[in-house]
């Protein structure tokens, strides 16, 4: 009973602040919502028994990347002024594409849900307290090579970035 | 202009700030215009006159004697140096001898004086740099010479304490034996100045390689003091052109090698153990007699002109002086200020180095805004 | 009912205002032990001794008269300094100041919380604290605070990676990411893990250092510097949050240390008169020495240059930080075989 109270309070909180991400006028405060989000989403994975996840999402996601973006937004605000969109209609027409191939998906998972219910169901047990030492072991031995190709990709992204960056000195 | 900076601003990546003239860290009224790429300096132009008082002006309409006054307050924290000079060239113009023991007490003033001001400089650079606490524990050495010449002068800051041909009175009695014991303690912690600063690499860092400018630039740059030493120049106006009683003392003349912030830091340091040196033996040599020569009553210098220089702690200060032969005040003085023309090298000492180092450079040249601007 | 929802509340009642006291306080003392190395003698007029200072500045804050710059983003202006201090109030949650105590015959823990994910939630809190900063600078609509925001928050999150590392290595040592396990495992070890892992605590108080923007890392709030410090626009109580928060995170920085490296509740020996002194007696003491020590290198050491603190954290502190976790591995594993 609490637990759904609960998950439902955070969802409307999820969906209320996702709404005032994409409505917002200054991109700062677009920003500032989706940090919210994400503290909300943690929240979630708390209610799940992941807190391991639920820490990291913050720390990684609400810290460190949503900062980035906050840098990059801030420090480009600072060079120009934001140039405005002539075009309302073509605006719209892109929106009303976009939201018809979103709804088209919903609908998908909505049918494959019903056609096959039980693949869907979360696993019965929730994680327990030993959360971090699973996670540890899955990701060191089923997952080693996904995690090992994902540490590559990051690598070579901040090398990339370095390289674009770099000034002559 | 200031649309321009704006639009400056947006074009290139280079950005215009400005330092002062209220900072806390320009010792002074001083006002630098940065120009800056991201964080280093491009150029830097010096802006100053905020403390102009017309000091060389008003000298015209003022007696000789009442002329000491005024030197008193261009080089505030070092003003017996500045009075010196100048009534040392005043006594040039008028041919007059000045008896010994009032030389050997100007000596034992200017060499205390010498002392004060680096222990202002080393305080207040310091705590520009971060170390907060050597401010304070110069300033408490420095509280002794204070209290040394009010006991011999009344004044703390702008002391008026020599006078054409001697000084206004003798010393207190047993004030040379507190000269002494003060000679011992500097040295004690001076010791205590070098632990908290001198093999710290934070300190290190920050200055070593910091405004480096090499001894031929700096004689073509007209510097002169611990600047032009720090850049390996041996030239010091106590020993190229003596004057008071120093040609009766033995001290060394500090320099340096690479002429980066760090030497000058080390020179400024040495120079107060040679002080201390010089207090100690112009204290025990101390003769006796009058302090006062064979001063005219009405100061009338003959007409003519000179130029006397002396070597005030922040480098030669010099004072041309133009006399008519017929009235009581100069016809003109002309001051030459160290601080001014130390000042000079300050873009140059600048350029290439990060925002932060201007901070580091303004206090290792020691400019005292009253004697830039007077 | 009572344990669920009571005796919480009690709990936090007394942690936040033990904390908020403590940093009024702490004010003082920086402000008496800087004097007392400066050979003056600090605040001495309000009460005796200048006891009752922070009572002073803290009814000079709430008076001030609130300037909102005109055209700062209002809501942000305000939000700011609150982003700043929960995060360092809310640290506290896992920080055991004790060990479980029997009050009135009931067993109660002295701490708010053992998560058993309680090093990471403190590494979450703080980077949360880092937006505080940022939006601080940048809702006062003035090109120099916002650069100054900019070069403070690049400097935590750029010791914040040395900082998560030492913690890494404490907890290959102690095997739990539980701040209260972590405690228990130097019991059971007899030694302090300060003493076994000296190379993670000096990472640990540098890291802090900087976290905590203080000397030597003090550059972005240094009076001296052209480049204006992310809370110059602010007065009044805002600033005050700005700066309780200052000193919430020096207290935050000194009790994990306490608890990862000191022993937390732990007496020095295991004896018998040690083991009079109650727990949090010893966290108290130990968390204030290291506070002391935060003073003590204020008032000693000139402030790093910023690109040579940068270089500091990311060329000296991150690899050392990534070679003492490779060595505490190695020697676990050593002693594990």
């Amino acid at each position: 009973m609490g637990q759904a109270i609960a998950f439902y309070t955070l969802a409307a909180l999820i969906l209320g602040f996702s709404v005032l991400v994409i409505t917002a006028k200054s991109a700062v405060h677009s920003i500032l919502f989706l940090v919210a989000d994400f503290l909300f989403v943690a929240g979630l994975y708390v209610l799940l028994g992941a807190q391991f996840l639920a820490v990291i999402q913050v720390v990684v996601y609400a810290g460190g990347i949503m900062v980035l973006y906050l840098f990059v937004v801030m420090l480009v605000n600072l060079k120009r002024p934001p140039e405005a969109h002539q075009d309302r209609r073509r605006r719209s027409r892109l929106g009303l594409l976009f939201s018809l191939v979103v709804c088209a998906e919903l609908v998908l998972i909505g049918a494959y849900k019903l056609a096959s219910p039980a693949s869907l169901v979360p696993p019965a047990a929730p994680m327990g307290p030993h959360n971090v030492e699973q996670v540890g072991w899955l990701l060191y031995t089923d997952y080693l090579i996904p995690f090992e190709v994902a540490s590559m990709l990051l690598l070579v992204a901040m090398i990339g970035a370095i390289v674009l960056a770099r000034r002559e000195l | 202009m200031e649309r321009d900076q704006a639009r400056r601003m947006f074009d290139t990546d280079e950005m215009v700030i400005n330092m002062g003239p209220q900072h806390p860290a320009t010792h002074g009224v001083l006002r630098v215009v940065l120009k800056l790429d991201g964080e280093k300096v491009v150029d830097a132009d010096v802006v100053i006159g905020y403390l102009h008082r017309g000091i060389e002006k008003l000298s015209e309409n003022r007696d000789w004697t009442q002329i000491v006054l005024l030197t008193d307050r261009m080089d505030y924290v070092a003003s017996a140096a500045a009075n010196l000079a100048y009534v040392e060239t005043v006594e040039k113009l008028l041919s007059l001898e000045v008896p010994r023991r009032a030389q050997y007490v100007r000596t034992i003033l200017a060499e205390l004086q010498r002392i004060a001001s680096h222990l202002v400089w080393l305080g207040s650079h310091a705590m520009d740099i971060g170390a907060v606490t050597v401010f304070l524990y110069c300033l408490r050495e420095r509280e002794l010479i204070l209290d040394l010449f009010e006991e011999f002068c009344g004044a703390r800051l702008t002391y008026n304490t020599m006078r054409i041909g001697g000084l206004p009175q003798d010393v207190p009695p047993l004030w040379d034996k507190k000269v002494l014991q003060f000679c011992d303690l500097q040295i004690e912690k001076l010791a205590e100045y070098e632990t908290l600063l001198t093999k710290n690499r934070i300190w290190l860092e920050r200055t070593k390689g910091i405004g480096v400018i090499s001894a031929a630039d700096a004689i073509s740059g007209g510097l002169c003091g611990p600047p032009l030493r720090g850049s390996g120049v041996r030239r010091d106006v106590r020993k190229d052109e003596p004057y008071a009683a120093y040609p009766e003392f033995e001290f060394d003349i500090p320099v340096g090698e690479h002429g980066d912030t760090y030497d000058r830091y080390l020179v400024r340091l040495a120079e107060i153990r040679q002080s201390v040196r010089i207090l100690r033996q112009a204290v025990e040599g101390l003769p006796e007699g009058p302090v006062m020569g064979k001063v005219p009553r009405l100061i009338k210098p003959p007409a003519g002109e000179t130029y006397h220089a002396n070597e005030s702690p922040k480098g030669e200060i010099g004072y041309f002086i133009a006399s008519d032969g017929k009235s009581t005040s100069p016809y003109r003085m002309r001051v030459r200020p160290p601080s001014f023309c130390n000042l000079q090298a300050l873009p140059q000492l600048v350029r290439g180095h990060l925002v932060a180092d201007v901070i580091a450079v303004i206090g290792t040249i020691d400019i005292v805004l009253g004697e830039v601007d007077r | 009912m009572i344990d669920l929802i009571v005796l919480p509340l009690i709990k936090i009642v007394i942690v936040l205002t033990g904390i908020l006291v403590t940093v009024m306080y702490l004010v003082l003392l920086e402000r008496k032990v800087q004097a007392w190395v400066q050979v003056r003698l600090g605040p001495m007029r309000v009460g005796p001794h200048g006891v009752l200072q922070p009572i002073a500045d803290v009814l000079k804050l709430f008076i001030k008269e609130d300037i909102t710059p005109v055209r700062a983003d209002k809501w942000v202006y305000t939000l700011a300094p609150i982003i700043v201090l929960v995060p360092a109030l809310i640290a506290f949650a896992v920080i055991p100041f004790g060990p479980e105590v029997s009050i009135f015959g009931k067993p109660v823990p002295l701490y708010l919380a053992d998560l058993n994910i309680g090093v990471l939630y403190v590494v979450a809190v703080a980077s949360i604290g880092v937006y505080g900063i940022i939006l601080g600078g940048w809702s006062s609509n003035s090109k120099y605070p916002l650069l100054g925001a900019l070069r403070s928050s690049a400097q935590l999150i750029s010791y914040e990676l040395a900082v998560t590392m030492t913690f890494v290595a404490v907890i290959l040592a102690s095997g739990s990411l539980s701040m209260v396990q972590i405690v228990e495992a130097q019991r059971a070890n007899g030694v302090w893990f300060a003493f076994v892992q000296p190379v993670s605590l000096f990472i640990y108080f540098v890291g802090g250092l900087a976290e905590t923007n203080r000397a030597p890392f003090d550059l972005p709030e240094a009076e001296s510097e052209l480049v204006a410090g992310f809370h110059t626009e602010y007065s009044g109580m805002r600033f005050a949050l700005f700066f309780l928060a200052e000193y919430a995170n020096m207290i935050v920085v000194s009790g994990i240390a306490t608890t990862l490296f000191f022993g937390g509740w732990l007496p020095p020996f295991p004896s018998q008169i040690f083991g009079l002194v109650p727990g949090w007696i010893w966290f108290v003491l130990k968390t204030f020495l290291l506070l002391y020590l935060f003073l003590w290198i204020r008032a000693t050491l000139p402030r790093y240059r910023y690109d040579q603190l940068m270089r500091l954290g990311w060329k000296l502190l991150i690899p050392l930080a990534l070679a003492n976790i490779l060595v505490v591995a190695a020697v676990k594993v050593a002693l594990t075989r």
